[in-house]
Order: C-alpha cells, then sequence, then structure tokens
C-alpha cells in the first residue's frame, strides 16, 4: 500500500535500530505522547527490538482514557433519555462510567449510534426534527476542527435539535503537567504527529526550553517512530534541547491554520479534569459563550453529575509515565478489557489494554 | 351517473410481506406456491409434509444449526440467502462430514419485498444446487414491522461422515503446520463498509462460498492426516486459531508475512483501525495437517479455485498452550488474541 509499505519496511527499521544502538551511550527514558504510537510500537514489538539503553513510557495522548468519570456518567444520563439520539465514536462506547458503558444503555433501549465524524452526526439531526441528537465531542487538537465545524455549521443553518457533550483537550499542558511532576523521568518526548499536523510544532518550543527536553514529532508507522526515537536520542547525547521535526510529510511548522481558525471560532480555553490525573489548568477546551446553546450539558441539565474513581485504578500513574501497565497490581487480574477498572484498558489507544492484548505474556 | 354497487373482495396481489403470509391460511399457501416452491421444489419438499423422511447413508451423523441475520441483507457477493445455506453446509464440512439435508425457517418482517425475498430463495436454491445439498424442510413466519430486520434465516444440516475421518479442534499435534486457504478479511469488511455512515465506497467483495468440495478432495486424497479444520467466520482467523489453541492445549505460531490480505481489504482496515486476523471470513478454510504432508495439502488446495492462495501461516508448537503468538515483520513477537466484543472503529 502506497505511503504505508514504505514505513513499514523491515530492512530500514533494522538500520534505524542499528543506528540507535550505536548513537545511545547511555540510558535514556522517552514518552512518546499519543496511543496510536503507543500500540504501534507494541503491536510491532518495537520495544523488544530497541537496545536496553532505550526506555519508552507511554504518554497520555489516548482521548478515550483521559476522559474522565464524571463525562462519561453525564453521556450515559443523556443517553438514557427517550428524546435523544445519542452519537460517539465507536472507542467511547465500552468506556465504563461507574456502573455501566453506553452499550449497556442501548440494550436498555437508548439510541446510541456510532458515527465516523461529528458531521455523520449533525446529518442525523437534520434527518430527525422531532429528535435531540448529541454528539460526543472527546479527543485531542486532532478532532476539536471537526468537532468545531460541526457546531459552526449547526449555528450557520439555525439546526436547534443537535448539541454536542465537549471532553476536548489539549496535548501541550498536559507535558508541562508530567514534567513538573516530582517524579517525572522523562527526558525526551516523541510528539503526537496527528496533534502537530493541526496545530504545527511552534507551540513546543517554549516547553523544549523550559524543562530543557528535545521533542521530535513524528507519525505512527514502525519507520517513522523509529527515525523519531532515533532523532531524540541524537538530540539527547548532544544535550540539546529543542524541537525537531521527523514527520516532514504531514506536518509544518504552522500546522493547518483553516482548521486553527475553526477551532478558536467555536472553542476557548479551559480548565478541564483528566481523568486519572486531575484538573490541569488551561488543558481544556470549551465552547464560547457564544456557542453555549449547543452545549449538551446545560440543555440536559447534567452538570451536576458528578463521579469517584476506582481507588485500585492506577491509570493516572501510567498515563504520566510513572508506571508501565503490568507494574499496576490490577493488571489481567482484577482489570482486564473484558472487565476494565480505568479507561487505559478500554480504548484501542490505551497502553494498559496494548499490553495486555499485545505482548502481555510473552517471555 | 350512477356507479354499480361492487362486492368488495379481499386483495391477494401482494408486492410486500403481510402479516396474513404466516398465519397459515390462503396467503401464506400463495407464497409457498408463489416464492419458495418454484425454486426448492424437490422430491421431500414437494410432498409437504410436516417433515423430511431421510434414509441415511451408513456412517455417523454431523448435525448442525446456524442462524443468519446479517445486515445488510443484500452485499456485494453475496446476500443472506447464499450465506445461510454456505454456512451450514461449512460447519458441516469442516467437521469430516459429507453436506446431505438442509432445513430452513425464515422469520420474515411485514413489508419486505417479495421479489426481494424472491431473489433471495433463489441464491439459496443456486447455492444448495452448487454445494450439492438439498433443503427439505421449512417454515416461515411473519412478524410485525420493526420486529425483525427484514429477514432473518436459520438453516439446519444433516451430513454423515465417511470413515475413517477424525477432525477435531482438540487433535492439534505440536509439529502440525496450519495452512489458510486465501485472503483474510473479505466478507467482514464487504459488510462494514456497505453500511450506511460510513464516507468511503469500496468494491470489497464477500467471499461467502461453499467449502465442500475442496474439502472433500482433501479427505479423499489423505483421510488421516488432517487433524482438524475450520471455516473461520466470526472473530476471524484469530479467534479460529485461538480455539484450536485452547482446545488442543497447544502453542500456535503465525508468520505475519505469510497472511494474505487483499490490498482494499487492507486499506479498509487500515483506515478504520481493525486488524483483518479479527475480521470475519464467509469461504475460508484453515487447516491443521501433519508435516510431513502439509505440502500435498497445500498443492491440492491451490488446485481448486477458492484455494488458489492457500499458503502455510504456521505452526503447532509445545510452548505458551492456548496461545498463539505471531512473529511480526520486524522479528519481534506479538500475541494474536480473541478480539473482544464489537469491532470499534477507533477515534483517530
Amino acid at each position: 500500500m502506497k505511503y504505508i509499505d514504505e514505513y513499514r519496511d523491515p530492512g530500514l527499521a533494522r538500520k534505524l535500530l542499528d543506528e540507535i544502538r550505536r548513537k545511545a551511550t547511555r540510558h535514556w527514558t522517552i514518552m512518546e505522547i499519543c496511543g496510536g504510537q503507543t500500540h504501534s510500537i507494541i503491536r510491532n514489538g518495537l520495544d523488544q527490538l530497541l537496545p536496553d539503553t532505550i526506555e519508552l513510557v507511554h504518554g497520555p495522548g489516548c482521548p478515550v482514557c483521559v476522559t474522565p468519570l464524571e463525562s462519561i456518567e453525564r453521556a450515559l444520563a443523556i443517553a438514557a433519555r427517550e428524546e435523544v439520539i445519542f452519537t460517539s465514536f465507536g472507542d467511547m462506547l465500552r468506556v465504563p462510567g461507574n456502573v455501566k458503558d453506553l452499550f449497556m444503555v442501548r440494550s436498555g433501549g437508548g439510541d446510541v449510534r456510532i458515527v465516523f465524524s461529528p458531521l455523520d452526526a449533525l446529518q442525523i439531526a437534520r434527518d430527525n426534527p422531532s429528535k435531540e441528537v448529541v454528539f460526543f465531542a472527546v479527543g485531542f487538537e486532532t478532532t476539536a476542527p471537526a468537532n468545531a465545524m460541526a457546531v459552526y455549521q449547526a449555528a450557520r443553518e439555525g439546526i436547534e435539535n443537535f448539541t454536542v457533550l465537549v471532553s476536548q483537550v489539549m496535548v501541550p499542558p498536559a507535558m508541562r503537567a508530567i514534567l513538573s511532576s516530582p517524579g517525572n523521568r522523562v527526558q525526551g518526548f516523541l510528539a503526537a504527529g496527528h496533534v502537530c499536523a493541526v496545530m504545527g510544532y511552534e507551540e513546543y518550543a517554549p516547553v523544549a526550553r523550559e524543562f530543557h527536553v528535545p521533542i521530535v514529532p513524528t507519525g505512527f508507522e514502525p519507520v517513522d517512530l523509529l527515525a523519531g526515537i532515533l532523532k531524540t536520542v541524537e538530540l539527547l547525547e548532544e544535550g540539546r534541547a529543542e524541537v525537531v521535526n521527523c514527520y516532514g510529510r504531514i506536518v509544518s511548522r504552522e500546522g493547518n491554520p483553516v482548521a486553527r481558525e475553526i477551532m478558536a471560532t467555536v472553542f476557548e480555553v479551559i480548565d478541564r479534569p483528566w481523568r486519572g490525573i486531575g484538573l490541569i489548568p488551561g488543558s481544556g477546551l470549551g465552547l464560547r459563550e457564544s456557542y453555549a446553546r449547543f452545549d449538551a450539558e446545560k440543555k440536559f441539565d447534567v452538570t451536576t453529575i458528578c463521579a469517584e474513581e476506582s481507588p485500585l485504578c492506577m491509570s493516572g500513574s501510567v498515563l504520566q509515565g510513572m508506571l508501565k501497565p503490568d507494574g499496576c497490581l490490577a493488571f489481567a487480574k482484577e482489570c482486564t478489557p473484558a472487565h476494565p477498572l480505568g479507561a487505559t484498558m478500554v480504548s484501542s489507544e490505551g497502553a494498559c489494554a496494548a499490553y495486555y492484548n499485545y505482548h502481555s505474556t510473552v517471555s | 351517473m350512477t356507479i354499480a354497487p361492487a362486492c368488495p373482495t379481499p386483495i391477494m396481489q401482494h408486492e410486500t410481506v403481510q402479516m396474513a403470509h404466516g398465519a397459515g391460511g390462503r396467503l401464506s399457501q400463495a407464497l409457498m406456491q408463489r416464492v419458495f416452491m418454484p425454486h426448492l421444489s424437490n422430491a421431500f419438499l414437494d410432498l409437504l409434509d410436516d417433515q423430511a423422511k431421510l434414509d441415511l447413508p451408513p456412517g455417523r451423523a454431523a448435525f448442525t444449526t446456524d442462524t443468519y441475520v446479517v445486515s445488510p441483507v443484500f452485499f456485494l457477493g453475496g446476500n443472506i440467502g447464499e450465506l445461510a445455506v454456505n454456512g451450514t453446509v461449512n460447519d458441516l464440512a469442516v467437521g469430516g462430514a459429507r453436506p446431505l439435508y438442509l432445513s430452513a425457517g425464515f422469520v420474515l418482517e411485514e413489508g419486505l419485498l417479495l421479489a426481494e425475498l424472491e431473489t433471495i430463495v433463489k441464491s439459496m436454491a443456486e447455492a444448495a444446487r452448487r454445494a450439492g445439498v438439498m433443503i427439505v424442510t421449512g417454515d416461515t413466519k411473519v412478524v410485525g414491522k420493526g420486529q425483525c430486520d427484514r429477514i432473518f434465516i436459520n438453516t439446519s444440516g444433516i451430513g454423515v461422515i465417511r470413515e475413517g475421518v477424525d477432525l477435531s479442534c482438540r487433535n492439534l499435534k505440536a509439529g502440525d503446520r496450519i495452512i489458510l486457504s486465501g485472503t483474510v478479511g473479505d466478507h467482514g469488511m464487504a459488510i462494514m463498509t456497505s453500511r450506511e455512515g460510513l464516507s468511503f465506497q469500496s468494491r470489497i467483495t464477500s467471499d461467502c462460498a461453499a467449502l465442500n468440495g475442496m474439502i472433500a478432495s482433501i479427505l479423499d486424497e489423505l483421510p488421516c492426516a488432517i487433524h482438524a479444520m475450520r471455516d473461520p467466520t466470526r472473530g476471524g482467523v484469530a479467534a479460529t486459531l485461538n480455539e484450536l489453541a485452547s482446545s488442543s492445549s497447544v502453542g500456535i505460531e503465525i508468520n505475519e508475512t505469510t497472511i494474505p490480505v487483499k490490498p482494499d481489504v487492507r486499506g479498509a482496515c487500515e483506515l478504520l483501525g481493525i486488524d483483518p486476523l479479527h475480521v470475519a471470513n464467509e469461504g475460508k478454510l484453515v487447516v491443521a495437517v501433519a508435516a510431513d504432508k502439509a505440502q500435498t495439502v497445500l498443492d491440492l488446495m491451490r488446485s481448486f479455485d477458492l484455494g488458489r492462495d492457500a499458503v502455510i501461516i504456521g505452526s503447532v508448537v509445545d510452548d505458551h498452550p492456548g496461545m498463539v503468538v505471531m512473529r511480526t515483520l520486524y522479528g519481534s513477537r506479538r500475541i494474536i488474541d480473541l478480539p473482544l466484543g464489537e469491532q470499534l472503529p477507533r477515534i483517530c
């Protein structure tokens, strides 16, 4: 497959691995931000092939994993309402609240539908004027532009039966939170390529300078990841805390200005809680006052619903790179993909699910 | 002007399925005569008894049942009727049986177009003819609008197991080779990409087919060397291999480079974040065979159209019993686990 096979070439991967082995003279801890990167690393067994000097820790960039429990509970409450068609990306349906997930709401008679784009949800609203259509707008800077566009179009067309339940978060504040934490071990980052495709990478330069870490935007295929790791190792060995783009075919310095503009039109920066981590100031997006009528939390009056995490779940430490999934006492015991205690075990991007599915027991 | 008084008589000609079609009266009879019998007629069915009376050849009988609820009912490469015949034929054949007789039970939703029903029934008749089986008994029920999704079909089947053949998912032995008859994921992705809500179009065609011809040839040639056969339907090749490993308490090792996937199936899987090994097939065969006979079986399978892409994808090992491990393109290893419930497209 063109533009994929080139970046999965085993020969090229071997060369990059040799080069990493040659360049790394001491132990380095590198965090890949994005859950998609984590899955590719574990799925292809790249962590087994890297030299012992390179430790990869897995970051918080899994939108399903960091959506706070209270947002899930609010989604469940809204989805159960008779007049509502609740639409969501597929991943979110299996994320457990305290006792239920969206699948259980659906089997109890709720109209819960998987969509592939928020614009599909908007179309459902146009087609069902007597229903209230709600879209679960979760994710990072990658999903924010399309989610903003759906709201923008709804406003322009005067569609009154469409709202979004927003739980949007952003990467740079989370990186700052990780680097500021007293237990931090991260010395360099692989930044998430798709986030940078939207946002560019200029916003990472202050983080690199302030915390003295190299940051390397890269992609998701094995060759992208290994090239990103090699570049990070080179920067670390040379003591250079810089941002270097290793995903040139997708990412430019300024990102996608059109996408950023629609985000800024509809959303404003707010404080957001992250599941397992807690409140991170300025880390989220919420609807601007002028779009408040599209806010499902207000329309269905669910802002009072709060929720507590399971005390057994260590996903906060996993999401901050302080604990490997198989270092958690509940891993593969009380907590499995069939009975997840936390969202990191649910999502196809979650680090715990990746460990469980791909290499938890291969010796 | 005067209108001559007319006595209102019930409408007997319908274009869609009515509740009365399932009520056992005149409309039920009309449905039989107009839609079912012209295509399915045979010596057993024509008697219109409540049961078929069968003489089975000597040997152990194999008996199976499956219910088909696929949506959409029509898809590229087949329809629910063809699937219902081939699926049950395959379930008999992979047990080493020669499939002989099928039953067919229909649940029809009020309002289904009779022309569509006829197309489905016709496909069943053709599929049965191709597979060399007869549909010898059947039943039809009609449920109200919204109480089923257009049409559900149950088929049960009886076959007779040939002498000397002992196929079971408990029979795998270390050293056995695992052969896969062709590309993975065709049926599941044909269904998924033809559902509403996907904004890309594809020409991915279901692999829906009866495997009993190819299986009969393999068992004729090597009745004792074959240890197990399975058709990797729901859950895909990953689920089938896990079931085999776990039932036989052996490990299975497969090689990523050998797994055949059509480019468009791979593309759709990439886009949706789905592993082709987890996607359903409806005309594929997984064979566990003694190592010294693997090449013979492979050559034989490749002589059939349904097996022309057959490959040895791995082998059975003593290590990690109950577990399927794949050697990746890069030489690392990862576990191939059972898929968990519905395949969920990822967010980003």
